[in-house]
């Protein structure tokens, strides 16, 4: 994981957010998330308020949405805790974008299984659309990122933009479900492989078969039962 | 509960109960090396250096600093399974610290370099890059290269819990971890060069002592601070005729383990604007002159009796008896302290005093604050009154608004609200267990003293086994000069009215001088300020590091201190300089060694002569026709420059424009 520093806090920063507030409809959310912590334990709410922020701020940028300082600063004043300790936690996760991204972020899982299955290829195919890790196309489009085990294994290779997964992906794959994006559409999440539902095994069960269809005692057939 | 008993390193040893494991090896004299763990703050154990064995529990070392001790642990801290513990925990910790000891300020004085000698392997296996952290800034104070930090959290514990301002904090993870201030801004507290002593390593070091000296190189000496009137006990380090810094000594009744920056660093002071030679007034201007010169012209003034001396905020309680005797035997009682002209009673010093004792205040449970600016006056206390809220108190403040480090609620800022308290808080004190009243110099100017003591005596604040009326002075020569009697009943305006023919000021710097035009000021101090300036005869005295003295802090408590280091050029030890004015007067003080005038001194206050605190018997009645009014104002304008020191010192008038006015301006900037 790279370092991720937050975006400077510039004048210009500081003139674009330094207004933020929650809209109507987030504020009533707001409201519902710090009343589910006891009395006093107001603090715990700071992850989804975090969450809640950044959706604002893509919702007014187009875009997946970041966290400015000025609305760490908001989320601190709403919680009543002190900035540092708000700005530790946007900072500890990596889901909390700690500088601007485009209005897809396309997070490329790169760890073992999914590197044996050719992330290598997918993140080819993001280089070849004109993606850098770390950078954002300039018509603000894609913001590209590699990141560790999104617990996708079992339908490796798989990216994750924005709130979807799209998984068994092959490049030509991926470039129909950004394609599919770039033209507005909502292209099918999960599993991108044509007759697989969720992870089950390609091409029918290899273990408890005789289950598929009824239930089935197995204990009559267990070989070797020592007990 | 009956006490655990552990077997450690096959010696059964009984601890007390809610120890930890670590403190039960340290009971057991067994050293446990450690990071993170520190007395004072909340366990981490995120350092992993504590490793020991225990028994029973998983078959693997555990972290001692976080495992209470429980009966019939057995604990060992010398098996091989510990020994290699402490090796790899030392090898991951060293992978990525750099290798600087050479050009590092902590080298010397490393836990890090002493525990790698002590518990790490031979050498290093590991070849790879190592991580680099981009430098914070942390102020004028804390110099930092993060290249070299641990991730103890140690600093970050610090600011959160004792300094109670939430700064300083840990971004990023794993790996990438870096402790930094919020958006690199300035630690702005009182406190905040305490993380310097706090950090194992040489990540947070001392900015104004960055490559001075080693720590072999120093001379240490045991000494008292006067910043403030806490009379915090620290250690004066010093190389040749230089004092290079001040480190806080641990004495749990006075300043635990800190001292606040302005003790530590005003120390740059010492050696700018000092007073190094005799000077006097010719034509309206401060010129060179000789001892002899100067003696012949005091002499000259033929004062006889009509003489007053005025005693600074630093001097020690022996420069002020030798004053007192000199004026003594001229025929003259004219003794003040106070130089800004407050003129509290001081017939019963149990009036005037911190009677609850700094440690003590930790216990009350309803606070009183009247007219003190606690975070300037006495940085420590508020540290005390931090814990005492922690704990469940609830503080009530008037006075002009600061920032608290706890939550607490100002009532407004006329002193006229004593006699008018909101129902809930008088409510709240008269239920509260350990009540406690604060008054600070602010009270005090606004004549808040009798009736604070009239509603101690309503409250019943000294009750058994708690003394709860304290008074808080910001001056550390205070209590030690209103024990020697240097008060007199109108303050310092009855020495006016006196119009004495010479005025003797020792190291008086706060005081208004135009109030004795008619008199030949002679100052014996320091510093070029305010008192230099405004004197006749300038004769050069010495600094609180350059003079063995006695110190009595605002709760009653004798400390002495030793002299680090010699005055520079031909300035002399105070006491010295007032017997040879009195040779020059020719009259006898009844002293010719510093032996003989400490003697004296404890003859005439016989509670000077034992360290510890002072008992000033018990409260007086309050006079229920005084009435607090006005408005009330904190002396303090700028924490940083209370002082001739700390006005002198290069480091504080940066901290002052930094921390203080720095803020003003970005404030209105926005």
């Amino acid at each position: 994981m790279a370092a991720r520093n937050p975006a400077p806090d510039t004048p210009e920063l500081r003139a674009r957010w330094g207004s933020f507030a929650w809209t109507e409809s987030n504020a009533a959310k707001a409201r519902e998330i710090v009343a589910r912590y006891p009395e006093g334990r107001q603090r715990s709410a700071v992850m989804p308020l975090l969450d809640l922020a950044q959706r604002q701020v893509g919702a007014e940028t187009q875009t997946q949405g970041w966290l400015p300082i000025p609305v760490i600063e908001f989320v601190a004043r709403e919680l009543a805790m002190p900035v540092i300790r708000v700005l530790e936690v946007a900072s500890f996760y990596t889901m909390y974008n700690l500088a601007p991204v485009g209005r897809f972020h396309v997070q490329v899982c790169g760890t073992t299984p999914c590197m044996l299955r050719g992330s290598d290829d997918i993140l080819a195919a993001c280089y070849r659309r004109g993606m850098r890790k770390g950078h954002t196309t300039p018509d603000g489009m894609w913001t590209l990122t590699e990141v560790e085990c999104m617990g996708n294994c079992a339908s490796a290779p798989m990216v994750q933009i924005n709130d979807g997964n799209y998984e068994d992906l092959t490049p030509e794959r991926l470039d129909a479900v950004l394609d599919a994006l770039a033209r507005g559409e909502s292209p099918k999440e999960g599993t991108q492989q044509p007759g697989r539902h969720t992870v089950e095994p390609l091409g029918g069960p290899t273990t408890l078969t005789a289950m598929v269809h009824a239930n089935h005692d197995y204990r009559g057939e267990w070989r070797g039962d020592s007990r | 509960m009956d006490m655990p008993k552990v077997t450690i390193d096959g010696t059964e040893i009984e601890v007390p109960d809610g120890a930890t494991v670590l403190q039960a090896c340290e009971l057991a004299g067994k050293e446990i090396p450690r990071f993170c763990y520190h007395e004072r703050l909340s366990i981490a154990g995120n350092c992993r250096m504590c490793l020991v064995e225990v028994k029973p529990g998983p078959p693997k070392p555990q972290a001692s600093c976080a495992l209470p001790a429980a009966n019939g642990q057995e604990i060992r801290t010398d098996s091989a399974m510990v020994k290699a513990a402490r090796e790899g925990v030392m090898e991951f910790l060293l992978i990525n610290h750099p290798l600087d000891c050479p050009i590092c300020d902590q080298g010397g004085e490393c836990d890090l370099q002493d525990q790698a000698m002590a518990y790490g392997r031979g050498g290093s296996r590991y070849h790879e890059n190592k991580r680099a952290v981009t430098d914070k800034y942390m102020g004028p104070l804390i110099k930092t290269i993060m290249n070299r930090c641990i991730h103890c959290t140690r600093c970050v514990r610090f600011s959160e819990e004792v300094a109670g301002v939430d700064e300083i904090g840990a971004l990023y993870r794993g790996e990438d971890m870096q402790i930094t201030t919020y958006l690199e801004r300035a630690a702005r507290h009182e406190l905040s060069a305490n993380v310097i002593d706090l950090c194992p390593v040489g990540a947070l070091t001392s900015r104004p002592y960055a490559y001075e000296a080693r720590p072999w190189e120093l001379r240490k000496t045991l000494s008292i601070d006067v910043s403030d009137a806490i009379g915090s006990n620290i250690r004066v380090d010093s190389r040749g005729r230089e004092v290079l810094r001040v480190l806080p000594r641990i004495n749990d009744d006075v300043n635990e383990e800190w001292i606040s920056d302005k003790a530590r660093y005003q120390v740059d002071g010492l050696t700018r604007r000092r007073l190094d030679r005799v000077w006097m007034r010719r034509d309206g201007q401060l010129q060179p002159a000789g001892w002899d010169e100067a003696f012949a012209a005091i002499a000259a003034a033929d004062a006889g009796s009509s003489i007053a001396a005025v005693a600074g905020d630093l001097v020690d309680c022996e420069t002020m008896l030798a004053a007192k005797r000199l004026l003594a035997a001229l025929g003259s009682t004219l003794l003040e302290s106070r130089q800004t002209g407050l003129a509290y009673p001081v017939g019963n010093l149990a009036a005037v005093n911190f009677n609850s004792t700094l440690a003590g205040i930790e216990e009350a449970d309803a606070v009183l604050i009247v007219g003190s600016h606690v975070r300037w006056e006495a940085p420590l206390l508020n540290v005390r009154l931090r814990k005492a809220v922690q704990r469940g108190a609830r503080v009530f403040l008037i006075g002009p608004q600061w920032e608290t480090t706890y939550p607490a609620e100002f009532l407004g800022e006329e002193a006229g609200l004593l006699h008018a308290l909101p129902g809930h808080v008088a409510q709240a004190m008269q239920d509260a267990a350990r009540p406690a009243i604060i008054v600070g110099p602010g009270g005090l100017a606004a004549g808040a003293l009798h009736p604070a003591l009239a509603l101690g005596e309503a409250w019943t604040v000294t009750r058994e086994g708690w003394s709860g009326f304290n008074v808080v002075h910001a001056a550390a020569a205070r209590m030690g000069a209103l024990m020697l009697g240097f008060a007199q009943p109108g303050g310092i305006a009855d020495l006016a009215n006196a119009s004495p023919k010479v005025l003797i000021s020792l190291g008086a710097d706060e005081m208004d001088y135009g109030r004795f035009g008619g008199a030949l000021k002679v100052y014996i101090g320091h510093h070029g300020d305010k008192g230099a300036a405004a004197a006749d005869i300038v004769l050069p005295g010495s600094a609180y590091t350059e003079k063995d003295g006695t110190y009595v802090n605002l709760e009653g408590r004798v400390q002495v201190a030793d002299r680090a280091v010699f005055a520079p050029g031909d300035a002399r030890e105070d006491w010295t300089i007032l017997r040879a004015l009195a040779d020059a007067l020719g009259v006898e003080v009844g002293f010719d060694s510093f032996d003989a005038l400490r003697a004296a001194m404890i003859a005439e206050v016989p509670a000077l002569g034992t360290e510890g605190l002072a008992d000033y018997g018990p409260l007086p009645p309050a006079d229920g026709s005084v009435r607090a009014e006005g408005r009330i104002a904190y002396p303090v304008r700028d924490f940083y420059l209370t002082n001739p020191i700390a006005r002198a010192s290069v480091v504080m008038q940066r901290c002052s424009a930094e921390l203080v006015h720095g803020e003003d301006l970005a404030e209105a900037a926005e």
